[in-house]
C-alpha cells in the first residue's frame, strides 16, 4: 500500500521530482529536520538516561518510580497540538514563564532572541515527549544492570567513574543506540507539534509536505509524495548507519 | 595473632537486626566458613568486610589496621559472588584483567598474570569467550580468577556454588580449597550448605539470627554441637526430650524408658534435657516379641526407607517421638517397613543439652534482609 | 533490599525532571485561567466558553466515536488473527511483528500521503466519511500497539493447553475464543484499547490533512483566535491521555507492563 504510493510518485516525469527535492529550499529543510531530530534525540537520550537512572538506582523510593513511569507514559503520548499550546502558554510572547522571568528576574527572553516559534523552541518542546520516551525505553535496560557488577567493580578497586567507563556504559550501549534511533525517528516524523507551534516559521519537511498536500496552498500531491519518499530515504539511511553500530556494540551478547 | 578480626559487629535494617554483635577472628591463611540458614546474617557480615555496607557499631581490623570506614575499592578484598557477577561485555581474559587494569599494571605483566590465573582455574582455553558463552561452573572459576588476580588480602566467597548443579558443586568446592591451600590466602566463605562448609573449612562458624552460635573445626561442630540449633543444623540428629533421673549414674527418662547416657552424669535430678543421638549411632534390631529387650533401647516400628547409597535412612515411629536411623544398605532387608524393632541408644557418643537454655523458638527462619 | 538514603545526584535529576514536566502544565493551567478582558488571573471564562461551544461537543464526540470504532475494528480483526498465528502458525509471528513495525517507522505524514493516494478512487461513502477513511487509517496507526499488547498477552498464557482443554470438553472454535481465550487476555486487550483511545483522541496529522473535524484540529482552530480557550483545551486533552494511561496502569497492575507509548506527534 505504501509502496504503491511511492510508485505513483515515480509515475510520469518522476525523476524531475526526485531532482527537485534535493534542491533548495528543500535541501535546507531536510537538513534542518535532521538537525532538530539529532539534537532532540541526543539531548533527550542523555537527560532521559540520567533521569531514568536516578529513578531506578538504589535508595530512590519505589513510589517515585511508579509516579515517574506513569507520568512518562502520559507525557510521551501527550504530543501534537495540545503540547504545542502548552508550551506557547508557558514560553510564548505572553506565556506564564516568559512574563514571570521578565517581571521577577528582569530578563526578557524575547529581547534576547529566544522565541518558542523558532528552532530552539521546537527543540525544547520536542524534548517534552523525547525525554519520557527515553525513560520508558531505557528503564528495562537499566534494570538489567546487576548490583553485582557495581560491587564486583568496586571490589576490584574501580571508582564509580571507572565502573561506568568500562562496564556500565558499554553494557547499556546497545540499548542506548536503539533508543537514540527510536527518538530520532520519533522527532523526524513529528508533524502536529511543529505545526501547532511554528507552522509558518520553522520549515521542517513534514510541514512542507502538509502544505503541499492540504490544498490550502498550492496543491501538488505528487511533489508531496516525492518529499515523503525523501523522508523515507533519510530514515532508511539512519537504519543503515545504526545496524552495524548496534551489531558492534552488542558483540558480547552473541 | 589474628589477621582478620570482626569485632562486635552490629547492623540493623530498620527493626530487623541482621547482625547482633558478632566476633570472628581469622589467622593468616585460614579458611573459615560462615554457615547458617538464609537470613541469619552471614551475607551481611561478608558485605561489611567487603565494604558494601557499614556496620552500626563494631570494627573490622585487618593486619592490625582498622578498615571499618574504608571504601570498598580501597580494601584489596577479592570477592566471588553467588552468580552473574562477571562483566558481560568483557571476555574471560578482560574480566580477570580488570582489577590489574584499574591498578595500572604494565600490559605485559597483566597478560602474564591473567594467563597464570586462567591456567590455575583450568580455563586456559576459554580466554576469548564472553561470560554468556560459559557454563555456570566456568563462570564461577573466572570469577575466582578475577578475585585472585589482584592478590587480595582476604578472599571473600558469597555462596559461590549455590547456583550450580550438584556434581559441579562438589568438584568446584574441592578446587577452591586446593587453590586456597596452594596460595595460602586467608578466606572467608559464606554458605548455607553444611556439607560444603564442613568439607572445605579449617573452621566453621554457625550463625543464627544475627549471632554466632558456635565456632570450631568441622569435626568439633559435628561431634560436639554446643547448642540445640547447631545440633539440628549440622547433620541429622535425633532429639529425645528427657528428664534427668539420676545424675550419678547418668540415667534419664524418655517416654517412660530409662536410658543411661554418659553425658548425663553430674546433672541434677529433674533437669529437663535433650538427648542428641546421630542416626548412624542408633543400632536397630528386629524385635520378635514386641517388647524392648535389654538396656538402653527404645521400641518402635519402621515407617519408611530412604535409600542414600551405602546407607539407608529409616524412619521409625517410636512410642513418643519419631526416630531416624542410618543402617548399612546391606543389612536393610532384615528391617522391612512395618517391622517392629528395638533401637539401641549408645551410652557414649551421645550429647546432652539442657532444655532450660534453649531459646524460645526453634525455627531458624527469620529473614534478616 | 538494603536501606540507603537517596543519592544527592538522583535528587537533582528528579527535581530537574519534575520541573521540566510540571512547569508547562502549571503554566497552561494558569494561562487558561486568565481573564479575556483583563489578561489577569483568575477567571473561568475560558472553560465556560468551551462548554457552550457546540463545536467542542461535536468534535470531541466525533473523536471519541472514532476511538471506539477503531478499538472495535482492531479487536475484531487482530484478536482472532493473533490467536490463530500463535496457535497454528507460530512461524508467521516474526513476519507479523515486522509488519507491526511499519506504521511505527513510517511517519504519519507519509502514511497519510500514501493512504490518500491509495483510496482516491474509493466510493465517497468511504472516502468522504470519517467513519470510513479515518477509522481505517487509525486501525493501521493503532496496529503496532494493539499487536504488541495482544502478542504479550497471548504469550503469557498457555494457549495450547487452554484450547485443547476447551475442545476436549466439547467447545467449538467460537466458544473457545469467546469463553476461554478472551477472558484470559482481557487485560492485554484492554491495555491495547486504552492506548488506541489515547492515540485517536490526540491524532492531528491525518485528521487535519484529510480535512475531518475531530478534536485536535478543533483545538488548532480555536487557537487561531482564542489562546486562553486553546490552553484550556490543551489541558483537557492532557487529562484525557492521563485517564487512558491511568486506566492502563490500573488494569495492568501486577502483570507484565504493557507497551506505554503510542504517540501522535
Amino acid at each position: 500500500m505504501i509502496v504503491g504510493a511511492f510508485k505513483n510518485a515515480h509515475g510520469g516525469a518522476t525523476l524531475h521530482h526526485m531532482h527537485q527535492i534535493v534542491q533548495q529550499p528543500y535541501r535546507d529543510q531536510y537538513w534542518l529536520t535532521i538537525k532538530v531530530s539529532l539534537i532532540t534525540a541526543g539531548v533527550g537520550s542523555f537527560l532521559g538516561l540520567c533521569i531514568a537512572y536516578a529513578m531506578i538506582r538504589e535508595g530512590t523510593p519505589r513510589f517515585l518510580r511508579t509516579i515517574l513511569t506513569t507520568f512518562s507514559g502520559v507525557a510521551a503520548n501527550f504530543a501534537g497540538i495540545p503540547l504545542a499550546f502548552a508550551f506557547i502558554a508557558t514560553l510564548g510572547t505572553i506565556g506564564i514563564a516568559t512574563t514571570f522571568i521578565k517581571d521577577h528576574l528582569g530578563y526578557d527572553l524575547y529581547a534576547h532572541g529566544f522565541t518558542i516559534f523558532g528552532q530552539t523552541g521546537v527543540e525544547l518542546t520536542y524534548l517534552y515527549f523525547q525525554i519520557p520516551l527515553m525513560i520508558l525505553v531505557i528503564a528495562p535496560a537499566i534494570d538489567g544492570l546487576r548490583a553485582e557488577w557495581r560491587e564486583a567493580a568496586s571490589n576490584l578497586g574501580a571508582t564509580s567513574w571507572q565502573f561506568w567507563r568500562y562496564v556500565g556504559i558499554p553494557v547499556l550501549l546497545p540499548s542506548i543506540l536503539g533508543a537514540f534511533i527510536l527518538l530520532f525517528g520519533n522527532s523526524f516524523s513529528a508533524y502536529a507539534t511543529a505545526y501547532g507551534l511554528a507552522g509558518n516559521s520553522v520549515f521542517l519537511i513534514p510541514i512542507t509536505i502538509g502544505f503541499y498536500y492540504s490544498g490550502n496552498v498550492v496543491s501538488d500531491p505528487h511533489f508531496a509524495q516525492a518529499l515523503a519518499f525523501g523522508m523515507f530515504v533519510v530514515l532508511a539511511v539512519m537504519m543503515l548507519l545504526y545496524v552495524p553500530l548496534q551489531r558492534r556494540s552488542a558483540r558480547w551478547m552473541r | 595473632m589474628a589477621y582478620l578480626e570482626l569485632h562486635e559487629l552490629r547492623r540493623a535494617f530498620g527493626p530487623v537486626v541482621a547482625l547482633d554483635g558478632i566476633q570472628i577472628e581469622l589467622a593468616a591463611g585460614e579458611f573459615l566458613s560462615l554457615l547458617g540458614p538464609s537470613g541469619c546474617g552471614k551475607t551481611t557480615a561478608l558485605r561489611l568486610v567487603a565494604g558494601f555496607d557499614r556496620p552500626d557499631s563494631g570494627s573490622i581490623v585487618i593486619d592490625g589496621k582498622d578498615i571499618t570506614r574504608l571504601s570498598p575499592n580501597r580494601r584489596d578484598m577479592g570477592m566471588v559472588f553467588q552468580a552473574y557477577s562477571l562483566f558481560p561485555n568483557l571476555t574471560t581474559e578482560q574480566n580477570v584483567e580488570f582489577g590489574l587494569r584499574i591498578r595500572k599494571h604494565k600490559r605485559g605483566a597483566r597478560r602474564k598474570r591473567v594467563a597464570e590465573l586462567l591456567e590455575l582455574v583450568g580455563l586456559g582455553h576459554a580466554g576469548k569467550r564472553f561470560p554468556h558463552q560459559l557454563s555456570g561452573g566456568m563462570q564461577q572459576r573466572v570469577a575466582l580468577a578475577r578475585a585472585l588476580a589482584i592478590e587480595p588480602r582476604v578472599l571473600l566467597l558469597d555462596e559461590p556454588l549455590s547456583a550450580l548443579d550438584a556434581k559441579v558443586r562438589v568438584q568446584l568446592r574441592e578446587e577452591i580449597r586446593r587453590i586456597q591451600t596452594q596460595l595460602g590466602i586467608t578466606t572467608l566463605y559464606v554458605t548455607h550448605d553444611q556439607e560444603e562448609a564442613l568439607s572445605v573449612s579449617d573452621h566453621v562458624a554457625v550463625m543464627w539470627s544475627g549471632r554466632i552460635e558456635q565456632v570450631g573445626t568441622p569435626s568439633e561442630m559435628y561431634g560436639a554441637p554446643a547448642t540445640p540449633f547447631v545440633a539440628e543444623f549440622i547433620g541429622t540428629m535425633n532429639r529425645l526430650q528427657a528428664v534427668v533421673v539420676d545424675g550419678d549414674r547418668g540415667e534419664v527418662e524418655h517416654a517412660g524408658t530409662l536410658l543411661t547416657v554418659d553425658a548425663a552424669r553430674g546433672r541434677s535430678r529433674g533437669e529437663k534435657v535433650l538427648v542428641l543421638v546421630r542416626p548412624e549411632l542408633l543400632e536397630l534390631e528386629p524385635s520378635t516379641n514386641g517388647s524392648t529387650a535389654g538396656d538402653n533401647t527404645l521400641g518402635g516400628e519402621v515407617v519408611t526407607h530412604t535409600f542414600l547409597g551405602s546407607v539407608t535412612r529409616l524412619k521409625i515411629q517410636g512410642r513418643e517421638a519419631e526416630l531416624i536411623a542410618d543402617v548399612p544398605t546391606a543389612r536393610v532387608d532384615s528391617l522391612p517397613v512395618g517391622q517392629p524393632i528395638v533401637a539401641h541408644v549408645p551410652t557414649a557418643g551421645t550429647r546432652l543439652l539442657s532444655l532450660n537454655e534453649e531459646p524460645a523458638s526453634d525455627e531458624p527462619d527469620q529473614d534478616g534482609r | 533490599m538494603r536501606r540507603r538514603w537517596i543519592a544527592p545526584s538522583a535528587v537533582v535529576w528528579l527535581v530537574v525532571a519534575a520541573a521540566f514536566f510540571l512547569i508547562p502544565l502549571i503554566a497552561t493551567l494558569l494561562f487558561s485561567l486568565r481573564s479575556i478582558q483583563t489578561n489577569k488571573c483568575c477567571s473561568g471564562a475560558a472553560y465556560s466558553l468551551i462548554v457552550h461551544d457546540h463545536q467542542f461537543w461535536s468534535t470531541i464526540r466525533l473523536s471519541f466515536q472514532l476511538a471506539l470504532e477503531t478499538i472495535a475494528i482492531s479487536l475484531l480483526l487482530f484478536v482472532p488473527t493473533v490467536y490463530w498465528v500463535h496457535l497454528k502458525l507460530p512461524r508467521l509471528r516474526p513476519v507479523l511483528s515486522l509488519m507491526a513495525l511499519v506504521p511505527f517507522v513510517v511517519p504519519p505524514i507519509v502514511l497519510v500521503v500514501g493512504l490518500l493516494n491509495l483510496y482516491k478512487g474509493a466510493p465517497s461513502w468511504f472516502y468522504d466519511k470519517p467513519y470510513g477513511f479515518l477509522a481505517t487509517a487509525y486501525v493501521i496507526l493503532a496496529f503496532p500497539y494493539m499487536f504488541f499488547a495482544l502478542d504479550a498477552g497471548f504469550r503469557s498464557i498457555d494457549l495450547h493447553t487452554l484450547t485443547e482443554a476447551s475442545q476436549s470438553l466439547g467447545a467449538g472454535w467460537g466458544t473457545t475464543l469467546t469463553r476461554v481465550i478472551l477472558p484470559n487476555i482481557r487485560v492485554a486487550a484492554l491495555g491495547g484499547s486504552f492506548l488506541t483511545l489515547a492515540i485517536v483522541m490526540g491524532e492531528f496529522t491525518i485528521a487535519s490533512l484529510s480535512a475531518f473535524k475531530t478534536f485536535p484540529p478543533y483545538i488548532q482552530v480555536v487557537n487561531e483566535s482564542q489562546p486562553y480557550e486553546a490552553a484550556a483545551l490543551s489541558l483537557l486533552s492532557f487529562l484525557i491521555v492521563w485517564a487512558a494511561m491511568l486506566a492502563l496502569v490500573l488494569v495492568g497492575r501486577g502483570r507484565p507492563r504493557p507497551a506505554q507509548v503510542a504517540a501522535t506527534r
